[in-house]
């Protein structure tokens, strides 16, 4: 995993619009290593949005994003190479095993050792015994488990999570809990995007809430989840 | 380059790997040619056209439609479960994914044919004989070109409500040419006609390939990025 003195995300001013509907407007985040922002929000406020923005897998109309200090954009690869993202789905092929299809993706990254790479990040989320199952073949949370061990194959230090504690069952949560910690205390950084803010809340250092494409609240996370609770309520009705 | 390369085979594997498992593409494409060839077969009227001048026109129609129901398939599979994404996402030269789809097409489509021609021959009844070297070099000068586009188009249809729809609307146009030069030299080859008759169209075919083939590798990036 890449050290990095500098911020490992930042992103400034981010616009976007989906035909006359201004979904993200003037977002920035900055995100150092160690650090973690959950983001919350209601439907239709614009964190899936600014997620996949920030993957760089929709072009902002302004502003940009910088993963260790390098602008993100389609040609470079350093930057892509540092990007772990969970999306809604799974981004796993019905057709090939969980293993295959972690291989492949580690062999997209081009790590040296691929099949190890896979069985260590299956290992490490508890899907050893499941690598040979299709996708088809798995429950809610374990499909979850694999598309997690997809993403994060490659060691990626900047972790982009859509829900990512969806369906998994209290082992799964706690387990993929340990993981995140073990990477952000290696030096990675995370934005958790949930629904559940209590599922977060341990990991977060920062936290935002996104409204109607714009930061209602957005700082470091202090004192416990109900004294946040009152605040977060009154950024989301105004 | 040689890491574009190794991406391609990469993806290319990939797909050909989860075709073996479900065999959508070639077994649809290839019950699909057979079906063609029965309504020709049918539908032609033997003591007014002879087999013969109608062989090389059902031939090249074969192929073009089963070639198309093959590359429908190319896209599908990286749309279920947001595949794509995960494609975009990686550290891979657009050129590469371009490149990767278009070999496990190029596979597809080929086996198509390959199962397509003796089914062909025994519909038609036709002697391919000492054609047959020409028919195959012929069908592989044609089928890299529109192979080429049809992945490109795949790539744009499948962001589309009707992707299967839209591919024949896109593709189409982009294939009367290579399919009439193909026709014109298939007829000449099954005629005994000398390669030098054929020249031209094997240059065009050639010619045809080397365009577009270029200009789908220029292309895909901005068709399959946002």
């Amino acid at each position: 995993m890449p050290s990095s003195d500098g911020p490992l995300l930042e992103a400034f001013d981010l616009h976007r619009t989906y035909g006359a509907v201004r979904v993200l407007c003037g977002v920035g985040v900055r995100l150092a290593a160690g650090e973690t922002l959950a983001v919350v929000g209601p439907n239709g406020a614009g964190k899936t949005t600014l997620l996949r923005v920030l993957a760089g897998l929709t072009r902002p109309a302004r502003g940009e994003v910088r993963v260790l200090g390098r602008p993100l954009h389609r040609g470079n690869h350093d930057a892509r190479r540092s990007i772990g993202f969970l999306p809604h789905q799974s981004l796993l092929y019905d057709d090939l095993t969980v293993e295959e299809n972690v291989v492949f993706a580690a062999r997209l990254f081009g790590l040296p050792d691929p099949r190890r790479a896979a069985r260590r990040i299956l290992q490490e989320l508890d899907l050893a015994s499941r690598s040979r199952d299709r996708p088809r073949q798995l429950s809610r949370g374990l499909l979850q488990r694999a598309a997690l061990a997809r993403a994060l194959v490659h060691a990626p230090s900047v972790l982009l999570l859509d829900e990512p504690f969806t369906g998994l069952d209290a082992d799964g949560a706690d387990r993929l809990g340990t993981v995140l910690r073990d990477r952000l205390a290696a030096g990675a950084a995370a934005v958790l995007v949930t629904h559940q803010l209590a599922e977060a809340w341990d990991l977060a250092t920062c936290v935002g809430v996104l409204v109607a494409g714009r930061w209602a609240l957005e700082g470091p996370r202090e004192g416990a989840l109900a004294d946040f609770t009152p605040r977060w309520a009154a950024a989301l009705h105004g | 380059m040689a890491e574009a390369l190794r991406l391609a085979l990469v993806i290319a594997a990939k797909d050909v790997r989860a075709e073996l498992r479900n065999r959508t593409a070639i077994l649809s494409a290839s019950v699909f040619a057979a079906l063609v060839l029965v309504i020709f077969y049918f539908s032609r009227d033997p003591t007014a056209v002879p087999a013969i001048v109608l062989a090389p026109s059902v031939l090249w129609v074969t192929f073009a439609f089963a070639a198309i129901v093959a590359l429908n398939r190319a896209f599908t599979v990286e749309r279920e479960h947001g595949a794509i994404d995960g494609l975009l996402l990686a550290p891979v030269p657009r050129g590469a994914l371009f490149l990767g789809k278009y070999l496990a097409n190029l596979a597809f489509v080929g086996v198509v044919q390959a199962v397509t021609l003796p089914l062909f021959v025994v519909f038609f009844n036709v002697d391919l004989g000492p054609a047959l070297p020409g028919i195959i070099g012929t069908a592989v000068l044609a089928t890299v070109g529109f192979v080429a586009v049809g992945t490109v188009f795949s790539a744009m249809a499948v962001r589309t409500r009707f992707a299967e729809l839209m591919l024949p609307v896109l593709l189409l146009p982009f294939m009367v040419w290579p399919m009439r030069w193909a026709v014109e030299i298939t007829a000449r080859l099954l005629d005994g006609r000398p390669l030098s008759e054929m020249l031209g169209w094997l240059r065009l075919l050639a010619l045809y390939d080397v365009v577009f083939l270029t200009l789908c590798i220029m292309v895909f990036g901005a068709v399959v990025d946002e």
